[in-house]
C-alpha cells in the first residue's frame, strides 16, 4: 500500500459514478445526475449545505442502496474489505473492548482475533491508541472514540474510505488535531478518501479536491481542485493559499445556496 | 520552621474529607437503620401481643412464629424447596419462552404480526381466573401450577427483549451491512449485546412474577389437599387457625422473593457493569 501518490491528473481510477440518481417516495430527488470519478489517492471533499445529497451520494457509494438510475463501478470489482466507513458518531459497540471493534471488520468475515491481532494492533497504533486496547469505549474521549473508529475503517487496509462528518460533533481543538492526524495517517498508508463535510475551511485543509453540492435537488454544481502539496501543517492554516481556497469554496457553496457571493 | 511546616500537605481539601466521612456514615447508616427498624418493630410487636394479652389465634407474636419456624421446619422445608423449584424452573422456561419468541418476532415480521396479540391477550387475563381451567385440563398439580407461573413471568422477558433487539445503533447496523454481515452475525454480535441490558431488566421483574406466579397457582391449584409449596401451607394453616406456621410461611415467601431479586440484580451487575451506564458509578 505504501506507494507515493501520483499528481492529480494522473491517478488511476478506483470508482466511478455516472449519471447517478437517487429519488425518494417517487418525487423527492435526493440526488440527482452526479458524476464522479474518485481516483487512486483522491482526499474527496464533498461540501455542501443539509439536504444537498452528500450524505446520501455516500451511502450510495457503500452500497447501502441502490441508485435509482445510473451505475457506480468500481476499478477491478469490488471485494470485501475494500471499503472503510467513519460515522458522525464513533458507532462503537459499547460491550466490546477497543481491540475487539477494530476487529469486528475482519470477524464479520470470519477471522478470528488471533490471526488478525497484528494488524488490529498496527491500526490502533496508527491512531495513537495502541496503549488503550483493552479499554471500554465509555472510558474514552470524544476524540478518542474518534480515533478508535477510523482505525476499525484502516484495520481492513481498504481501497476507499468515506468519512462523513467525522468530526462535526467535537470541539475544534481536537478537531484540528485529527485534521491533521488523518493527513499523516493518509500519508503513512496512502489511502483514498472521500469526506463529507459541510466546513468549507476543512475541506480545503483536508482535500485536494473539493465537490461542492447544492440542495434541491440534491445535485453537484462545482468541482475544485486544492494543489497545496501534502503534508500540510497547521502553517497551512495562515497562509494566504489557504485563505484563496477558502474563499473559492466559499464562493462556490454561496452559489450553491443561491445566495450572492 | 519546623518539620511539620515543610511535609507535604495532603491533597485532600476540607471540603472532601467531610464529603468522605458522609459517605462513610451512609454506607453504615444504609445496613444500620433498617435493621434498627426492623428489631424495634419485632420488640413493639412483641410487646403489643404480650402486654394487651392478644390471644395467638387473632395475632400471633414474633417469639410464637420464631417457635412454629423451628418445630415445622419439617414441613416448611419441603414446601420451601417445592416453591422454590416452581419458582425457578417457571422463569427458566419464561427465559427460554420469552427470549426464544423475542427472536421470532424481531427477525420476521409476519410471525410478530401473528402472534404478538396473542402474546399481549395471554398476558392481561389475571392468572387466577386461567388457572382453574389449567387445573382442569392438566393432570399434574406441579404441572399446572408451573404453567400458570409461566404464563405470568414470561411476558416481561419477551416485552423488554423485543425491545432490545430492535434497540441496535442504525449506525452500527449500517457497518454490520457494509462488512457483510450475515443475519446470524447481526443477532449475535449486535442485537443479542443491545437487547442484553433490556433483557436483564425484564429478568428482573420476571423473578419476582414467577414467585407470585407459583404463589396464586399454588392457592387456586393446591386448595384441594394436593399440597404443594410454601403458599398452600399457608392457606392450609389459615384454615386450621395456626396463624404461627402461616406468619412462618408468609415470611419464608417474602425472603424467597427477596432471594431472587438479590440473584437478579448480581446477575444484572456482573453482566453490565463493565460497560453498561445503569451499572456504572458515576465519578463526582
Amino acid at each position: 500500500m505504501l506507494k507515493p501518490r501520483a499528481p492529480l491528473g494522473q491517478r488511476n481510477a478506483l470508482l466511478k459514478m455516472s449519471h447517478v440518481e437517487k429519488t425518494f417516495r417517487g418525487d423527492v430527488v435526493a440526488l440527482k445526475d452526479m458524476n464522479l470519478t474518485v481516483n487512486e489517492g483522491d482526499f474527496i471533499s464533498l461540501l455542501g449545505p443539509s439536504g444537498c445529497g452528500k450524505s446520501t451520494a455516500l451511502r450510495l457509494i457503500a452500497g447501502l442502496m441502490k441508485p435509482t438510475t445510473g451505475r457506480i463501478e468500481w476499478t477491478g470489482g469490488q471485494s470485501a474489505g475494500d471499503l472503510g466507513v467513519v460515522f458522525q458518531e464513533p458507532t462503537l459497540m459499547p460491550w466490546a473492548r477497543v481491540q475487539d471493534n477494530v476487529w469486528l471488520p475482519f470477524r464479520l468475515r470470519g477471522k478470528s482475533y488471533s490471526e488478525v491481532k497484528d494488524d488490529v494492533l498496527e491500526a490502533l497504533k496508527l491512531v495513537g491508541l495502541e496503549k488503550f486496547q483493552r479499554a471500554f469505549p465509555r472510558e474514552l474521549s470524544g476524540g478518542m472514540k474518534m480515533r478508535v473508529s477510523i482505525a476499525r475503517a484502516l484495520v481492513t487496509k481498504p481501497r476507499l474510505i468515506l468519512m462523513d462528518e467525522p468530526f462535526a460533533a467535537l470541539d475544534e481543538i481536537t478537531r484540528h488535531k485529527l485534521n491533521q492526524d488523518l493527513l499523516a495517517l493518509r500519508e503513512a498508508i496512502g489511502c483514498t478518501v472521500i469526506f463529507v463535510t459541510h466546513s468549507v475551511f476543512e475541506s480545503v485543509f483536508l482535500s485536494d479536491r473539493i465537490v461542492v453540492m447544492a440542495a434541491r435537488p440534491g445535485r453537484v454544481i462545482r468541482e475544485l481542485e486544492v494543489d497545496a502539496p501534502y503534508p500540510r501543517t497547521e502553517e497551512f492554516r495562515t497562509s494566504a493559499e489557504y485563505a484563496a481556497h477558502c474563499r473559492n469554496a466559499s464562493d462556490a457553496l454561496h452559489e450553491a445556496m443561491g445566495e450572492p457571493a | 520552621m519546623t518539620l511539620a511546616d515543610t511535609a507535604p500537605a495532603p491533597h485532600v481539601d476540607a471540603e472532601e474529607l467531610a464529603q468522605a466521612r458522609r459517605e462513610k456514615l451512609m454506607k453504615i447508616a444504609r445496613w444500620f437503620l433498617p435493621s434498627l427498624v426492623l428489631v424495634l418493630a419485632i420488640l413493639a410487636w412483641h410487646l403489643y401481643v404480650t402486654i394487651g394479652e392478644v390471644p395467638h389465634y387473632i395475632l400471633p407474636g414474633p417469639v410464637l412464629i420464631a417457635q412454629k419456624m423451628v418445630e415445622d421446619w419439617s414441613i416448611l422445608w419441603p414446601a420451601i424447596l417445592i416453591t422454590g423449584r416452581l419458582t425457578i424452573l417457571a422463569l427458566i422456561m419464561a427465559v427460554i419462552g420469552g427470549v426464544t419468541l423475542a427472536v421470532a418476532f424481531t427477525q420476521s415480521k409476519w410471525i410478530e404480526m401473528s402472534f404478538f396479540p396473542y402474546a399481549v391477550i395471554l398476558q392481561v387475563t389475571p392468572v387466577v381466573a386461567v388457572a382453574p381451567l389449567i387445573k382442569i385440563y392438566v393432570d399434574s398439580a406441579f404441572m399446572s401450577a408451573l404453567l400458570c407461573a409461566w404464563i405470568v413471568a414470561f411476558f416481561p422477558i419477551l416485552s423488554n427483549t423485543t425491545i432490545g433487539l430492535k434497540s441496535a445503533d442504525h449506525n452500527l447496523e449500517d457497518l454490520y451491512s457494509i462488512y457483510g454481515a450475515s443475519r446470524w452475525q447481526k443477532l449475535r454480535y449486535l442485537y443479542a449485546p443491545t437487547a442484553l441490558p433490556f433483557f436483564l431488566g425484564g429478568l428482573k421483574i420476571a423473578g419476582g412474577l414467577a414467585l407470585i406466579g407459583a404463589v396464586v397457582a399454588e392457592f387456586v391449584i393446591g386448595r384441594s389437599g394436593t399440597g404443594l409449596g410454601l403458599a398452600s401451607t399457608l392457606l392450609e394453616a389459615s384454615y386450621r387457625f395456626n396463624f404461627g406456621r402461616l406468619f412462618a410461611a408468609l415470611i419464608l415467601i417474602s425472603l424467597m422473593g427477596v432471594v431472587i431479586f438479590a440473584i437478579m440484580s448480581t446477575i444484572s451487575y456482573l453482566a453490565l457493569h463493565k460497560w453498561h451506564e445503569s451499572a456504572i458509578k458515576r465519578e463526582r
